[in-house]
């Protein structure tokens, strides 16, 4: 099971109409690996993601997490997500943080099962690993922008994921609680958790992940942590400037 | 039965920005009632089949993202209204009793209609229990609900078809141009009050059921419209728990 890879792709094709959006994109990524994708905006890294959370499949070619296809709905209780503009949902939505939590064991659920004390219990663990407990009862729209992204992550937790995404956690965050959020990330990560975060933010993104992938023009070009020191080389591939390096399809 | 389930589909259209959902297929049910009349189908079931067919057709249209929602609801709420005119102006005489349609009268139901909205109230009811999960999700944020496994345009189509039977089985007691207000004035009141989702949806039910019994009770007592009446009453509990929601604020 350890040597399966945590997310792997194969000879990925995507098409949006008549837009090629993904060509022949290879790459896996191991177990216990903490990754970044960067690339410009519009450059599909939101897609990718959708594509790796099996909420969209590839025209051609292969995506599994943790061995599984994504095309099964089984793989996708391997993975906790964290979407865009949690930050910004609904004020009026009226939703305690414990539902909100809860609600990530919905993948573990079938249809006319209802939840367990099992489930309350996982719940509670991923918040008290959040440091979000003593918000438990407080509603969603009460809370700072730090702290619903907090919710969002327990959310994903309560899952119990063996692989954690994370799609632009910082937009909408102040700097104090990034600095605390990826801290947070790094223990997710020492406890044996994969993570994958997807930011345009090159800069900060490059001091906390182990490897970096960059994504330019339907390619993508992974970067070692040797890699990540020569700055300019990312942030030409954010900003979608020309690059030396050539695409490697498999990492 | 119909206090119970109009909040019940009505918080999840509130909570997915949905709101106005219910008053397109209320008028879209209106064209139907005008088949019904023009063809001797029994009412409710012509109204009934063909908000299922609009909210079908409503919902189709949104994932082929022919234009944004609101939009869309806008034309089929105008759309069906003008057609729902056309077919009655070719009906002899049987628009007269329309207005028990526009706005509702419990003494017009019949036993077909009482035994329709006990059967299909419980399907509804039902539904929604079995996908509450699944409801919530959507609800909370569409792209976090995929990616959890739920399929959200199945589980889309399946609330519309539900707001459109909700939508028929009440028209007859409030009215279909009242339908809307007893689907989402409940939560909207039950929101200033609550806190969590559950709660709120409770409390929606309660609000709606308090509503109903006050509002018959009302219009029997000062000879007022029914489906009117009770919409009065629900909008005095929004007042009521904007008020004590304010003075908690404070």
């Amino acid at each position: 099971m350890k040597n399966i890879p945590a997310i792997e792709l194969e000879h990925v094709h995507f098409r949006y109409g008549r837009t090629e959006l993904f060509r022949n994109i290879s790459f896996s990524i191991v177990q216990g690996e903490y990754a970044g994708i960067v690339g410009p905006n519009g450059s599909g890294k939101s897609t990718l993601l959708k594509l790796m959370l099996g909420v969209l499949q590839p025209s051609s070619g292969t995506i599994r997490i943790l061995g599984e296809d994504t095309k099964n709905i089984s793989a996708r209780t391997h993975v906790g997500y964290v979407p865009q503009h949690i930050t910004q949902t609904d004020r009026a939505f009226p939703a305690t943080v414990e539902e909100v939590v809860l609600s990530g064991r919905t993948p573990r659920k079938k249809l006319f099962h209802r939840f367990t004390s099992a489930d309350f219990m996982a719940a509670t663990h991923a918040m008290e690993r959040s440091g979000i407990d003593p918000l438990r009862k407080r509603k969603l729209h009460e809370l700072s922008g730090g702290e619903r992204q907090r919710v969002f992550i327990a959310r994903a937790l309560a899952t119990e994921p063996a692989i954690l995404i994370l799609d632009e956690p910082t937009v909408g965050i102040d700097a104090a609680s990034q600095e605390m959020f990826y801290e947070f990330l790094h223990k997710l990560n020492a406890d044996g958790i994969t993570i994958l975060v997807v930011s345009h933010d090159t800069h900060a993104l490059m001091h906390e992940v182990k490897c970096m992938l960059c994504l330019q023009e339907g390619e993508l070009c992974h970067c070692t942590l040797d890699d990540l020191k020569d700055h300019e080389h990312i942030h030409k591939h954010a900003a979608g400037l020309p690059h030396h390096s050539s695409p490697s399809h498999h990492v | 039965m119909i206090a119970c389930i109009a909040p019940l589909i009505g918080m999840f259209l509130v909570t997915r920005r949905y709101a106005l959902m219910a008053d397109a297929l209320s008028h879209i049910a209106f064209a139907g009632v005008a088949i019904g009349i023009l063809t001797g189908i029994q009412r409710v079931f012509s109204a009934l089949v063909t908000a299922v067919l609009g909210a079908l057709a409503i919902e189709m249209l949104r994932r082929r993202q022919a234009a944004n929602s609101e939009a869309l609801l806008s034309l089929f709420l105008s759309g069906s209204l003008a057609l729902a005119v056309i077919l009655l102006s070719f009906s002899k005489g049987g628009s007269t009793n329309i207005t028990t349609y526009l706005f509702g009268s419990i003494t017009t139901v019949t036993p077909t209609d009482v035994t329709l909205i006990v059967l299909l109230g419980l399907v509804v009811a039902l539904v929604v229990l079995v996908l509450y999960r699944q409801l919530f999700l959507l609800s909370l944020d569409e792209e976090l609900a995929e990616a959890s496994g739920v399929h959200a345009s199945r589980i889309n189509t399946i609330l519309i078809v539900l707001t459109a039977v909700t939508v028929s089985l009440c028209m007859r007691i409030v009215g279909i141009l009242l339908v809307g207000a007893l689907m989402v004035i409940p939560v909207l009141a039950a929101i200033q009050i609550t806190r969590s989702f559950f709660q709120t949806l409770m409390l929606s039910i309660v609000i709606s059921i308090a509503s109903v019994i006050l509002g018959l009770y009302a219009s029997y007592f000062y000879s007022l419209p029914s489906g009117a009446t009770i919409v009065m009453i629900c909008l005095g509990f929004f007042v009521m728990g904007l008020a004590w929601n304010q003075m908690r604020r404070s």
